[in-house]
């Protein structure tokens, strides 16, 4: 079934009678070419371009509640591709590319409103960080422009920029960062992929990973035994106890992030804004709710609902950054468990178990990641490669302490990021 | 969550740094292998339920060993990080 205006019209005018399920809700088979553990936004992406590129399609995506109940539908949707390192400035660029024609790849309105993300500084050393940060974009071949303190007061009129902490002395935007509808990406891959032959089987809990002589045989469920050539584990916060049925220990702790939402408003904040210093950012849906949310609880956590002391911390620092928000009522709150690495990049890797893939250690920004990460890690799974942008995820970099990436320059060391 | 510190009793959660894992009472010898200091400094449990880990009271400048569960922010029990040292355990 291909979306269109015209099909939406039609329907509108007929009572919305036509639609069909987006996907097909398959019952397992006794055995794929592929298993991925995790129907996140990761797991989707790469069932949907080992289909679509490599043309392996007997695969199965297993979750063990309903697909895009995890991160994927709890998060606050930034895409952006503004990182510093090479290893990850590469891998988002790319990302960010898929993004920018991702709705006429799936045929899916995912809502990708590139909107502006506007990341502001406060002192004379931060903008010369923010320079350099800029530089390294611009050569990897992205947009990022300085924008001085008068620049910032007219995309944004409404900050208080004589804050006695952190008054504002400029910005760095790139107009090409944005939001996008968590939900409808992680159903737009879904949907490519079911479309393709992939079978998307929920409340399918992996309870083990079958090992013989080192060669990954298959996976056992709460919906019986499954075999697979290959098996991939992708599910986000549950890395550690997913892998520990391989036998394997990861460079992993898990932790919890939450988010708020206002009631709706008329537009009012265009662009994302992102106020470091206070671990506050914020951006308006288009149902006009203002989302926003900050730093992690910072303690290792599997509840997913946090603690009022980050709620307060939060709270303050948009009362700060700007003071109309203390007009506005938050609606809700929430959080999402976050498989933290200690350089707080990313892993795409083999396993030394033969056939067995690892994927995870998103922290808290791998939803900009989705179309990327399924595109190099299903050419991993194919190929038996690295793919070129995602070739630095490795996972024996913390073992050997070789091609850490530190992004954020704080010491490769769980408690830091 | 609140944490009761051994030595200022039941306190706000914001009054302490939390340090991780508590690995760091168990630091490998300077002449370990590497595998060891790789377990030291970035490998974890992660466990979902029971943990051990260590908390920093900003309040008396004590280490605490805190055991709680990580699925429901429970707090089961603390203890001084340098008592539970001499004791070896
Ligand atoms: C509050 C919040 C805000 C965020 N904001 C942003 C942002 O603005 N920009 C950004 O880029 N990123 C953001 N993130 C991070 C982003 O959401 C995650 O990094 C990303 O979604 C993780 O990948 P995923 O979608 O595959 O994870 P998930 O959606 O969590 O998928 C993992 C899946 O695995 C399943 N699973 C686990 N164990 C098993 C098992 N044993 N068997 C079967 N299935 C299993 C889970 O049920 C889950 O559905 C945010 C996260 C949160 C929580
Ligand atoms: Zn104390």
């Amino acid at each position: 079934m291909a979306f269109s205006g015209w099909r939406v019209l039609k329907e509108g005018l007929t009572g919305n009678k036509g639609w069909a399920p987006h996907w097909r809700d398959a019952a397992p088979k006794d055995e794929y070419d592929v298993v991925i553990i995790g129907g996140g936004g990761h797991g989707l992406s790469t069932a949907y371009y080992l289909a679509k590129n490599h043309g392996i399609s007997n695969v199965a995506v297993l979750e063990k509640g309903y697909l895009g109940g995890g991160n994927v539908g709890r998060n606050t949707t930034i895409v952006r591709a503004n990182y510093f390192l090479p290893g990850n400035s590469e891998f988002y660029s790319h990302s960010l590319k898929l993004w920018e024609g991702l709705e006429d790849d799936l045929n899916y309105n995912v809502m990708m409103s590139q909107r502006g993300q506007i990341s502001l500084f406060h002192s004379d050393g931060q903008r010369d960080a923010a320079i350099r940060r800029g530089n390294s974009i611009r050569n990897q071949g992205d947009d990022a422009e300085l924008l001085s303190r008068d620049d910032v007061k007219r995309h944004l009129p409404y900050l208080d920029y004589d804050q006695a902490r952190f008054p504002i002395y400029g910005a760095l935007l790139q107009r090409r960062a944005g939001t996008a509808r968590h939900d409808a990406v992680a159903w737009g891959f879904a949907r490519g992929a079911s479309d393709r032959g992939v079978d998307l089987i929920q409340n399918c809990e992996v309870t083990g990973i079958d090992v013989e002589g080192g060669v990954v045989k298959g996976v056992q469920t709460s919906r019986g035994a499954i075999k697979a050539k290959k098996v991939a584990i992708i599910v986000a916060g549950r890395s550690s106890q997913v892998a520990a049925m391989a036998g394997m220990r990861l460079p992993i702790e898990s932790h919890i992030l939450q988010a708020f939402v206002t009631e709706g408003l008329k537009p009012c904040i265009d662009h994302v804004v992102s106020f470091g210093m206070g671990h506050f950012y914020i951006s308006q849906s288009d149902k006009g709710g203002l989302v926003f949310g900050g730093d992690l609880d910072m303690y290792s956590s599997y509840a997913a609902r946090g603690n009022l002391p980050l709620v307060e911390h939060v709270m303050e620092a948009g009362m700060t950054l700007m003071p109309m928000i203390g007009k506005a009522k938050v609606l809700r709150s929430w959080g999402g468990i976050m498989d933290m690495s200690p350089d707080g990049s990313p892993i795409i890797d083999k396993t030394q178990t033969q056939g067995l893939y690892l994927n995870c250690g998103w922290c808290y920004g791998g939803f900009k990641a989705v179309p990327g990460s399924g595109y190099s890690t299903a050419h991993l799974i194919a190929t038996d490669t690295p793919h070129t942008p995602a070739a630095r995820y490795r996972l024996d970099r913390f073992f050997t302490g070789r091609g850490l990436m530190d992004e954020e320059g704080t010491g490769s060391q769980h408690n830091l990021h | 969550m609140r944490i009761t510190c051994p030595i200022c009793g039941e306190r706000d959660r914001r009054e302490f740094y939390y340090q991780g894992a508590a690995v760091a009472l168990d630091r490998p010898e300077a002449d370990a292998e590497p595998e060891a200091w790789v377990d030291y400094v970035h490998v974890r449990d992660n466990p979902c339920g029971m943990t051990r880990d260590l908390w920093y009271h900003e309040h008396c400048g004590s280490w605490v060993v805190v055991t709680r569960n990580t699925a429901t922010h429970e707090v089961i029990e603390t203890a001084l990080a340098s008592d539970i040292k001499e004791q070896g355990a």
